[in-house]
């Protein structure tokens, strides 16, 4: 079913905001997802033949309230037959939901958002639980994009469900002290989503792009609403210097093309321009976090015209605060390569050496991806060759194999 | 991360699923041990599809019944029998989608054909990467 882009982007925009009035209303949070998702599905047949209603929020919240009051009396009446107990009325509100008593408020997309991504869950259920109770998107839309069927990303969506409810979360935004902390792992889950949208594909593969998109329409919401958190501006800055180099980052049969080699001239303008705008801004008046900077990074290689020209020094000095910030053997390796762009390969050796006891790292294809580049760099070819032999036996991704036996036979060439 | 675990019988003369009811050291067990552990199996099989791990599964037919494809230069020749001669036969998998290897193998630990045969964690290869 296709309702046309229109009648999707307004559904997937008041998805939230009637969720979130359901959920003040009837204060049941697993029964009114379900109940809003059937009203959204409701829409996108009626309205587009019908025409939109006047107060589109209304008509979504009406439906789904009675969907819910169906649902609540059908299992009523099962659990009557099956129990054999007298007949229990239902409460009046729930017969009689009135629209207008739903008012919307602009933080319940906030606190509907910190509720998907509860610390009781794993991130692949905060993941798929914010794509289909805040994105408004369809389980079968969110399960294509993470490539398992329908039912098992159901199952993730009915268990993140049953999980806040056994935490016992309730639809409030989280005590002042509490909510940093909550945040982190908001923008911690939309970040994960951009990534999954963000990787290379073998193949034309549209659904997982759309994840990209809809990470920044998400996490473009949270900065409406959150206009003087610099980590929100970081990462939304993040994302949109990010998915600007998209045209450039794959050749047409789908492989990969690395930052060094890609050209330039294809990176699209205008979200490097937005997100270099956000950073300045936020830069100058919040506190510094791990977004910015990885943020910083990536406008440092934006505004480089060609890779020749790239401020790798400035790079460095941020790899450095990174590192204090939010250190990791990802953050680690990129800095190494850094380091070897203005200290020289041997000085890049140095820095991943410790990685090689970090159990973490020690089998991961990256280390000696890195470590390949850094030896090709010293001139010793045999090391690099096998190093990149060994990293494309490593990862268990497709492009990335491709890539790095490539990498490889380059090296061939000149033995 | 999406991984295969093939599970392996190295009693394929006696075919039944779950296949680990049929191995000698099941049989052997005394009956509260046996019952115990085909408890755990199933509570496995609920917990990954309840977590929204289990992708797909399946048991396969007795090896008795397996063919072989190889045509040569046109020549389309089938025959009875496994491609590799081994004691250990497949004898079904599972694919499962979960957050870490550390996860995929204590899954694949808890099968009792894990214990009573073996099963083996082969990660799936995955169309996207990421940029170098």
């Amino acid at each position: 079913m296709n309702p046309g882009p229109e009648i999707e982007d307004l559904l997937r925009r008041v998805a939230p905001q009637v969720l979130a009035a359901l959920v003040r209303q009837r204060g049941d949070f697993e029964a009114a997802e379900d109940a809003v998702q059937e009203a959204l599905l409701a829409a996108a047949t009626l309205w587009p033949e019908h025409g939109v209603p006047d107060r589109p929020e209304g008509w979504l919240i009406t439906v789904a309230s009675r969907r819910m009051t169906d649902r609540f009396r059908s299992d009523h009446a099962s659990r009557q037959r099956e129990e054999r107990l007298a007949a229990r009325t239902p409460p009046d509100e729930l017969a009689a939901p009135a629209a207008d008593a739903a008012a919307v408020r602009p933080d319940d997309t906030l606190t509907l958002l910190l509720l998907c991504c509860h610390p009781s869950l794993t991130p692949p259920s905060q993941i798929a639980l914010t794509l289909r109770a805040v994105g408004g998107l369809t389980t079968a839309e969110i399960a294509r994009s993470f490539l398992v069927p329908e039912a098992t990303m159901a199952q993730r969506i009915s268990r993140a469900k049953q999980r806040i409810r056994m935490a016992g979360a309730r639809f409030h935004l989280p005590p002042e002290d509490e909510r940093a902390d909550r945040l982190r792992s908001v923008l911690h889950v939309l970040y994960l989503v951009f990534n999954e949208g963000y990787t290379a594909t073998s193949g034309p593969d549209l659904h997982r792009s759309d994840l990209t998109r809809e990470a920044i329409r998400l996490t473009r919401i949270v900065r409406a609403l959150l206009p003087d958190d610099g980590e929100v501006a970081g990462l939304l800055a993040l994302m949109l210097l990010t998915d600007a180099r998209r045209p450039a980052r794959t050749r047409p049969d789908g492989s990969l093309v690395p930052l060094a080699e890609q050209d330039r001239s294809l990176w699209r303008r205008e979200p490097v321009e937005e997100g270099i705008e956000l950073l300045t801004r936020s830069l100058a008046t919040s506190p510094l976090g791990p977004y910015q900077v990885q943020a910083a990074i990536a406008a440092v290689h934006a505004e480089a015209d060609r890779a020749d020209d790239t401020d790798w020094a400035q790079i460095v000095g941020l790899y450095r605060l990174l590192e204090d910030l939010d250190p990791s053997p990802v953050v680690t390796l990129n800095h190494a390569v850094a380091v070897a762009m203005v200290h020289g390969p041997r000085a890049g050796l140095a820095v991943i050496e410790p990685l090689d006891g970090d159990d973490r790292m020690s089998g991961h294809h990256r280390l000696h991806a890195v470590r390949a580049h850094l030896l090709e760099m010293a001139g010793d070819h045999e090391g690099a060759r096998s190093g990149y032999l060994r990293a494309a036996r490593l990862t268990t991704s497709i492009p990335e194999r491709r890539y790095l036996q490539g990498r490889a036979a380059r090296l061939d060439d000149h033995r | 991360m999406k991984y295969l675990l093939l599970i392996y019988s190295n009693s394929p003369e006696r075919w039944e699923h779950p296949i680990f009811l049929r191995t000698p050291e099941f049989q052997a067990m005394p009956e509260d041990e046996r019952a115990e552990l085909v408890e755990r199996a199933e509570a496995l099989h609920r917990e990954i599809v309840e977590s929204g791990e289990f992708v797909v599964g399946t048991a396969l037919a007795d090896p008795a019944l397996t063919r072989t494809a190889r045509p040569r230069d046109g020549v389309p020749a089938i025959t009875d029998g496994p491609y590799v001669e081994a004691k250990e036969q497949l004898a079904g998998y599972f694919v499962i989608d979960c957050d870490s290897p550390e996860r995929a193998a204590e899954i694949a630990a808890g099968f009792p054909d894990a214990r009573l045969g073996a099963v083996e964690i082969r990660p799936v290869m995955d169309v996207s990467g990421q940029e170098m």
